[in-house]
């Protein structure tokens, strides 16, 4: 059963006629710069406007408001976007968040620091603490780990198995050969907008 | 309305002849300011020259159509301004058409509400209080509005990974704009907060001053200035509010999608 489910998916740069994530898989998305990596994942999070049919446990998105869909079809684009001054101020007060920003090889301090004084490796852990945090179902990570140092990426890969072996799936654009064989369960491979190599759904 | 002292044409040349020193100055120490000047002033005079022959006019004629048509037509020569003072603008009939529209919407409201119940001229639509006061109204409407516009319109873009970030997160459009919205609106308010807080301290408005030297009590020409500087400060709050609000609308879906796609 698919747990994240794709169809005819069209915007003028992309079409995907159909991909399948199941729960537990991690699909490694390649392809060179500008071939449409981002946009799939911007597309499937409802943040371009699109066509197609994309569903979540058999939901589909339309059903939902693009709030609901985006919280739990979670995207981390590869630039973390911050709107106040100090890192706790973009979390929500309800989620405890100490034990995922421990995980991630983070100390329990971070939460009271200023935005503006974090490294580019802190600011992007602490972006995808802040999303983790929501428990998506779906996970779409945009180079999750450019900036980031060999032992913070075992961290975050660490976190990430963990999350898909609670039956959650992921997508992970990657340019690191060896964590796509680290973390792959499949890979496909996106050239001008389109999938050119992979299978689109688990076998 | 005693005591009004009026002036010849020679007076005017006189007073020119400070400003005609300022270009001789410029010219003797290089400061490249003669021409603008030159420029500036001819324009100055034509204009007011043909303004006063306008109202002359208008007000001789003292129709109802006539004076709404001139009102309609300060709209539209006001609403081109603030297009032309935004940098980034909005595709299509918005780029135009919140601004112009929304700067209309409440500066009629406003003077209505003034002519038929405060001031009363007879008829309410008198040209000779109706123009001259709607023109104010309007002039700072203008200014408020464009920019409020300008703000958001080049807030916005600039704050777009922050904005979508939030968007990701499950946050709907308004709250995810909701920063750089009261940055716009903070600025569009400004000038008028400014206004009202200093006037009469470092300078007399120019309507008060104007009353006074045509004889007007100070304390009745105070009382017309308040009036003005309220219905001013209502017309350029409403104006800024609705077109930052209209145009944020603009700028975001009802997918709470962030559609900079829309912007010119």
């Amino acid at each position: 059963m698919a747990l994240l489910r794709i169809e005819e998916l069209t915007s003028p740069l992309l079409h995907i006629p159909w991909l399948e994530v199941a729960e537990g898989e991690c699909v490694v998305i390649s392809g060179e710069s500008g071939a449409g990596k981002s946009l799939l994942l911007r597309s499937i999070a409802d943040l371009d406007p699109n066509k197609g049919e994309v569903s979540l446990d058999g939901r589909s998105r339309a059903s939902m408001s693009a709030c609901e869909w985006r919280r739990q079809v979670m995207l981390v684009p590869a630039e973390s976007g911050w709107w106040a001054d100090t890192v706790e101020a973009h979390f929500l007060a309800d989620q405890p968040v100490d034990e995922l920003i421990a995980s991630l090889g983070l100390p329990p301090e971070a939460l009271s620091w200023e935005v503006a004084r974090l490294s580019s490796g802190e600011r992007h852990r602490l972006a995808i603490a802040r999303a983790l945090s929501f428990r998506p179902r779906a996970m779409l990570l945009d180079e999750p780990t450019a900036a980031l140092d060999p032992i913070a990426t075992e961290h975050l890969e660490s976190v990430l198995r963990h999350r898909l072996s609670d039956g959650t799936c992921l997508l992970l654009v990657t340019h690191d050969r060896d964590q796509a064989a680290r973390m792959a369960t499949r890979s496909i491979v996106i050239a001008e907008g389109r999938i050119v190599q992979g299978s689109v759904s688990a076998t | 309305m005693n005591g009004y002292i009026a002036l010849s044409y020679w007076d005017l040349v006189i007073a020119a002849v400070f400003l005609l020193l300022n270009g001789i100055l410029s010219f003797r120490f290089h400061l490249g300011l003669e021409r603008q000047l030159l420029v500036a002033s001819v324009r100055m005079v034509i204009q007011l020259l043909l303004v006063g022959l306008l109202l002359k006019t208008i007000f001789a004629i003292a129709s109802f159509w006539l004076t709404m048509l001139t009102a309609l037509a300060m709209c539209g020569f006001a609403g081109r301004e603030i297009w032309a003072r935004q940098e980034r603008r909005l595709r299509g009939i918005w780029g135009h058409g919140i601004g112009t529209g929304v700067m209309m919407v409440s500066g009629m409201t406003i003077i209505l509400v003034a002519l038929t119940t405060q001031i009363q001229p007879d008829p309410w639509w008198s040209p000779r209080y109706a123009l001259p006061l709607f023109g104010m109204i309007l002039g700072n409407t203008m200014t408020g509005i464009s920019l409020g516009l300008n703000a958001l319109n080049s807030t916005v873009p600039r704050e777009r990974v922050a904005i979508e970030a939030q968007l990701l997160l499950g946050q709907t459009n308004w709250q995810a704009v909701a920063p750089f919205l009261q940055h716009a609106l903070r600025i569009g308010f400004t000038p008028i907060i400014n206004a009202m807080a200093a006037t009469g301290v470092v300078s007399l408005p120019g309507m008060m001053t104007g009353q006074i030297l045509s004889g007007v009590a100070p304390e009745e020409a105070v009382k017309y200035q308040l009036l003005i500087m309220f219905l001013i400060g209502g017309a350029t709050g409403l104006g800024v509010l609705g077109s930052v609000l209209m145009s944020a609308w603009r700028l975001t879906d009802d997918r709470h999608r962030l559609r900079l796609d829309r912007l010119g």
